[in-house]
């Protein structure tokens, strides 16, 4: 194995440009994954902290008094995946309403009756489901007093709907750039093949095995795959901590929101695709070659 | 073909017969040369002797006829028995193959490191090798810095290292002086006392005629037209 290890470390020194190009080409396309994973991985956390986590408002009818209030808790409670309820009179709501709008208050004193209706305060359970929110909120739809239910159907549908376009056009990209990384690095490995044919021509008439001589292409395909993606980490990283920031301080006049780094796992992850990348690269020339 | 009748047969060839194209190169060789021998084939260029040593070490693998050394039948051996095949070999290259990019000291370890040996014994071994040869100093150098004469015996050396029961030398001597090419013949000949089979491939039969005693296999035209015993 340390004679492999030395080996491989030699021809990636006698190989310097070549090696180079192709390990910038494997860190440039982890780079573009990776921007691709920050983005996924934040927005993500953007729609977990929609509406507080899961806050949604049920409007009821005018009909309503306070004497339905037990059965109407029990009622939503009974359809499950419901936290807390609480319960916001229209005369609270318009307690609330006045001092959120401490400034414009003079036309709330024109108002001849309160305009806003009784309201409950819901929690869902599993607010990161979208589609699971859309059936709850169906159901409690169907109850006779309520009249209407926002959980930010509104922008949060068309949010998500531009969530999952970037995330289509994330998936394509990925696999295209992973290609061209693997196709660069088949090449390489083809090209330091074909200028070590004396090598391994000598190689085979002394006796070696093809064990003997792949390894230290194999090797050089993982070391390359795995500098390759320590380098594109290594990029995104200095790139996140320049910027961040900035966007989180842009974004907290609407939300308050700020930048994570990808998670461990995900770091890991990316190593080790980029580890296999260069793998399989030099796997599919040596095939090709030994065939 | 019973080899056990034959306890010290190492190469036998029958009826082999090898084509390039439309032309044979080798025609109908049946031939047996036993443990020990120091075999000279000589004869002009194009004869076929560097054909026929290619073919015992499967660096030319298509031919008629049925080949054995030391037992292997090289018409059925396997890709993966290939390898244990060659290191049966010690091969002394016309063209010497040393790898340029790599030090004397490497071109001379690969053998050992091919056939899986601990680096102290592959330190130890290729160290005295290089010492008998009178190279030790320049274990460090690049094959191209060396002269010719420097560069075959670094190709000797690789030949001897991996200690092959058979040695194949094809135009040892060819490009070097009389005094080079005499110090190479006298350490193959050192191999030889020690029980190593030694084929040379050479047109120099003056040159070999006062090396050692051996048998001398004349090839003309891919035909085998002598075999005696040298005086």
């Amino acid at each position: 194995m340390i004679h492999f290890l030395k080996r491989a470390v030699a021809d990636i020194r006698s190989n310097k440009f070549l090696n180079i190009i192709t390990i910038i080409t494997i860190s440039l396309s982890i780079l573009v994954v990776s921007v691709f994973l920050l983005f996924f991985e934040n927005t993500g956390r953007i729609i977990e902290a929609w509406n507080q986590g899961g806050r949604a408002m049920i409007y009821l009818k005018d009909e309503f008094n306070i004497d339905m209030l037990p059965q109407l808790k029990a009622k939503i409670n009974s359809l499950g995946d419901i936290d807390e309820i609480v319960y916001i009179s229209k005369i609270q709501a318009l307690d609330i309403l006045k001092k959120n709008m401490t400034p414009q208050t003079i036309f709330l004193k024109t108002l001849k009756e309160n305009p806003l209706p009784d309201a409950l305060e819901i929690k869902i359970r599993s607010y990161k489901n979208f589609k699971a929110i859309q059936i709850l909120a169906q159901k409690i739809k169907t109850i006779d007093i309520v009249d209407n239910i926002e959980y930010g159907q509104g922008w949060l549908g068309k949010f998500l709907k531009i969530f999952n376009l970037f995330k289509i056009t994330g998936y394509a990209m990925c696999g295209f750039f992973f290609l061209m990384a693997l196709f660069i690095t088949a090449n390489t490995v083809r090209l330091a093949f074909y200028s070590r044919t004396l090598e391994v021509d000598i190689m085979r008439l002394v006796g070696a095995t093809e064990t003997f001589i792949k390894a230290p292409f194999y090797i050089e395909g993982i070391v390359q795959g795995f500098l390759g993606g320590l380098l594109g980490l290594g990029t995104l990283l200095i790139t996140y901590l320049m910027v961040s920031s900035g966007i989180t301080q842009s974004l907290a006049t609407y939300v308050y929101f700020d930048i994570r780094f990808l998670s461990v796992k995900t770091v890991v992850l990316i190593i080790f695709s980029s580890t296999f990348l260069g793998w399989f690269g030099c796997y599919l020339s040596l095939k090709q070659i030994f065939r | 073909m019973n080899e056990n009748n034959n306890k010290n047969l190492m190469i036998r060839l029958f009826n082999v017969s090898k084509r390039f194209g439309g032309k044979l190169a080798l025609k109908d060789i049946t031939l047996d040369i036993d443990q020990g021998e120091f075999i000279f084939i000589s004869g002009p260029s194009g004869a076929g002797k560097s054909t026929l040593l290619k073919i015992l070490y499967l660096a030319e693998n298509m031919f008629e006829g049925q080949i054995l050394i030391d037992g292997m039948n090289l018409s059925r051996i396997s890709s993966s028995m290939l390898p244990v095949l060659r290191r049966k070999f010690g091969i002394v290259f016309q063209d010497f193959k040393l790898i340029p990019t790599r030090t004397v000291y490497e071109n001379i370890s690969l053998v050992l490191e091919a056939a899986g040996r601990k680096p102290a014994f592959i330190k130890k071994k290729v160290m005295q090798v290089l010492r008998n040869i009178g190279m030790e100093k320049k274990a460090a150098a690049m094959p191209l810095t060396l002269s010719g004469g420097e560069q075959q015996r670094v190709a000797v050396a690789r030949a001897v290292v991996g200690e092959p029961s058979i040695i194949l030398a094809d135009e040892p001597t060819g490009s070097l002086d009389s005094t080079s090419a005499r110090a190479i013949l006298d350490f193959l000949a050192e191999y030889h006392k020690k029980g190593v089979t030694i084929l040379i491939a050479s047109h120099d039969l003056h040159l070999m005629k006062n090396t050692i005693q051996g048998r001398i296999i004349e090839l003309n035209d891919g035909r085998m037209i002598r075999t005696d015993i040298m005086p």
